[in-house]
């Protein structure tokens, strides 16, 4: 039987309470979202917190919704929400069909975006997405709020930029009018986590490229993304060849790990085959925008 | 800490350590033993119950996070000594073997079908994805749950 070891839990009443426990106890505690990386890693002595500070009456950190040209995600808001906000799916295909093979649909009922960005697991395909998106989020503490790009959040494996008495609260996503996105995943059964997945958005006016976005995960993309890739595509024609090209480029800024998931070269195979789609896809969907 | 769930509609108080997971809760604190419990690592789905009406893998929340909030469980499925149709439907449609897995199966079931009166095969398929059975092949509790479609409980209330 797994049971995490002895710990003590506080509800936070605000995110302001919560930030006064973190002061209070120090790396000895910790947030608990949808709790489901966090009482698995608990389970397995990975993490091993004095104390539980739990966010799920915090009604502040809910809701998605749109502030000026942003899309703005609470940290509490579930996969299960994303994968069904029409406000989400009208802007960005990709939110759906990421959600859509993330997990399964009970745990999408309790794992949380903030939960996701600030697990930092290298195979987190929320962390593709909000890479390829070039989103940003706002992270609170005593002294305040600040913002920053979710390409310099994370600082590595399962570690982030949130200091010990921060929270994240928000997650924002810009709107890009005419945008099309797309994700694509390989998995090995339903449910799991990926062998390899490319999330990207592009905008096409004119004939050309305009803007794009591309988000690695579990290939060991630095921050997720692949912006050499993206200035290659910026001002040219999506024509196949420079889809191509840009899709070589990505998988040259990946370095993946050999594990049970698969070899090296597969992995690489597939950071250049499922960029090469999701650029395809995106591009169809902003020229038919 | 004490802790306080409300169970099939029935209040259960215990005193139990923070730690404590949810499914262990129901099944030794609530003495509720429909409630499986098996990989422990939210993977197999036997222990799914609802929460405020939504499912989750009861092994992987802690009973404290259930404080105040309302539970529902395999044993809540049947009202009045009529089995629910998603009960009816495992019993029609051979939709169990072992019945490991059977309890989760029904509660995801019940709350597809609450959301979704009449989904597709692959809808039933997808909504029971994160969950495990060893011996049925699946085809069984897919037909199990579109029986359960096809037979909703007629309400008794008329205007
Ligand atoms: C069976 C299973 C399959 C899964 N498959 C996938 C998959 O295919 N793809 C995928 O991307 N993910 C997958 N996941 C992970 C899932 O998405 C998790 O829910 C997610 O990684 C963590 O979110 P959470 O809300 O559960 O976070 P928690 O477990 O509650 O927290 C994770 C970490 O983040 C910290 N934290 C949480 N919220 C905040 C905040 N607001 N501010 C600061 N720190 C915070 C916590 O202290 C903890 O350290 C899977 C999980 C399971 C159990
Ligand atoms: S025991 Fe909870 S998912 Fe297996
Ligand atoms: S009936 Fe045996 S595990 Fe499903």
């Amino acid at each position: 039987m797994q049971t995490p070891a002895p710990v003590e839990y506080a509800r936070a009443t605000s995110v302001g309470d919560a930030i006064a426990l973190l002061e209070k106890h120090g790396d000895e505690a910790r947030l608990l979202a949808g709790g489901h990386s966090l009482l698995p890693m608990m389970k397995l002595r990975l993490a091993r917190p004095e104390i539980l500070i739990d966010l799920n009456d915090l009604d502040e950190l809910r809701g998605i919704r749109i502030e000026g040209d942003e899309i703005v995600v609470g940290a509490m808001v579930t996969h299960a929400e994303i994968l069904d906000s029409p406000v989400l799916a009208e802007h960005y295909s990709i939110f759906r069909e990421a959600e859509k093979v993330i997990a399964d649909p009970i745990v999408r009922n309790k794992g949380t975006i903030g939960g996701s960005m600030c697990q930092a697991d290298p195979s987190e395909d929320l962390s593709a997405v909000g890479s390829a998106l070039k989103g940003s989020v706002i992270i609170q503490g005593s002294g305040g709020k600040r913002s920053l790009a979710l390409r310099e959040f994370h600082e590595g494996p399962y570690e982030t930029k949130v200091g010990d008495a921060e929270i994240l609260t928000e997650v924002r996503f810009p709107i890009r009018p005419g945008a099309g996105s797309a994700y694509e995943k390989v998995e090995r059964r339903v449910g799991d986590w990926p062998v390899a997945s490319a999330g990207a958005f592009v905008v096409v006016a004119g004939g050309v490229v305009k803007d794009c976005g591309i988000g690695l995960t579990a290939v060991g993309a630095e921050h997720f993304c692949a912006p050499d890739a993206e200035a290659f595509l910026i001002g040219k024609a999506p024509t196949e060849e420079n889809l191509s090209a840009a899709a070589k480029l990505a998988a040259d800024a990946c370095t993946p790990y050999a594990d049970q998931r698969g070899p090296v070269d597969y992995k690489l195979h597939l950071a250049h085959e499922l960029t090469l789609r999701v650029l395809r896809r995106a591009v169809a969907s902003s020229q038919g925008a | 800490m004490e802790v306080t769930i409300t169970i099939n509609g029935t209040p259960v108080t215990s005193d139990v350590e923070p730690r404590t997971l949810l499914v262990h809760f129901v099944r030794e604190n609530a003495g509720l033993r429909g409630t499986h419990w098996g990989c422990d690592t939210s993977n197999c789905g036997t222990c799914v119950l609802w929460v405020d009406g939504s499912p989750v893998k009861s092994c992987t929340m802690l009973a404290a996070q259930a404080d105040g909030h309302e539970v529902t469980t395999v044993e809540g499925l049947e009202q009045g000594g009529v089995l629910d149709p998603i009960q009816q439907g495992f019993i029609e449609c051979h939709g169990l073997q072992c019945g490991f897995c059977t309890p989760g199966m029904m509660m995801t079931g019940r709350w597809l079908l609450d959301n979704n009166p009449n989904p597709s095969e692959v809808e039933i398929r997808d909504c029971i994805s994160g969950q495990i059975c060893r011996c049925t092949g699946y085809k069984n509790i897919v037909a199990s749950i579109q029986w359960a479609a096809e037979h909703p409980l007629t309400s008794e209330v008329t205007a």
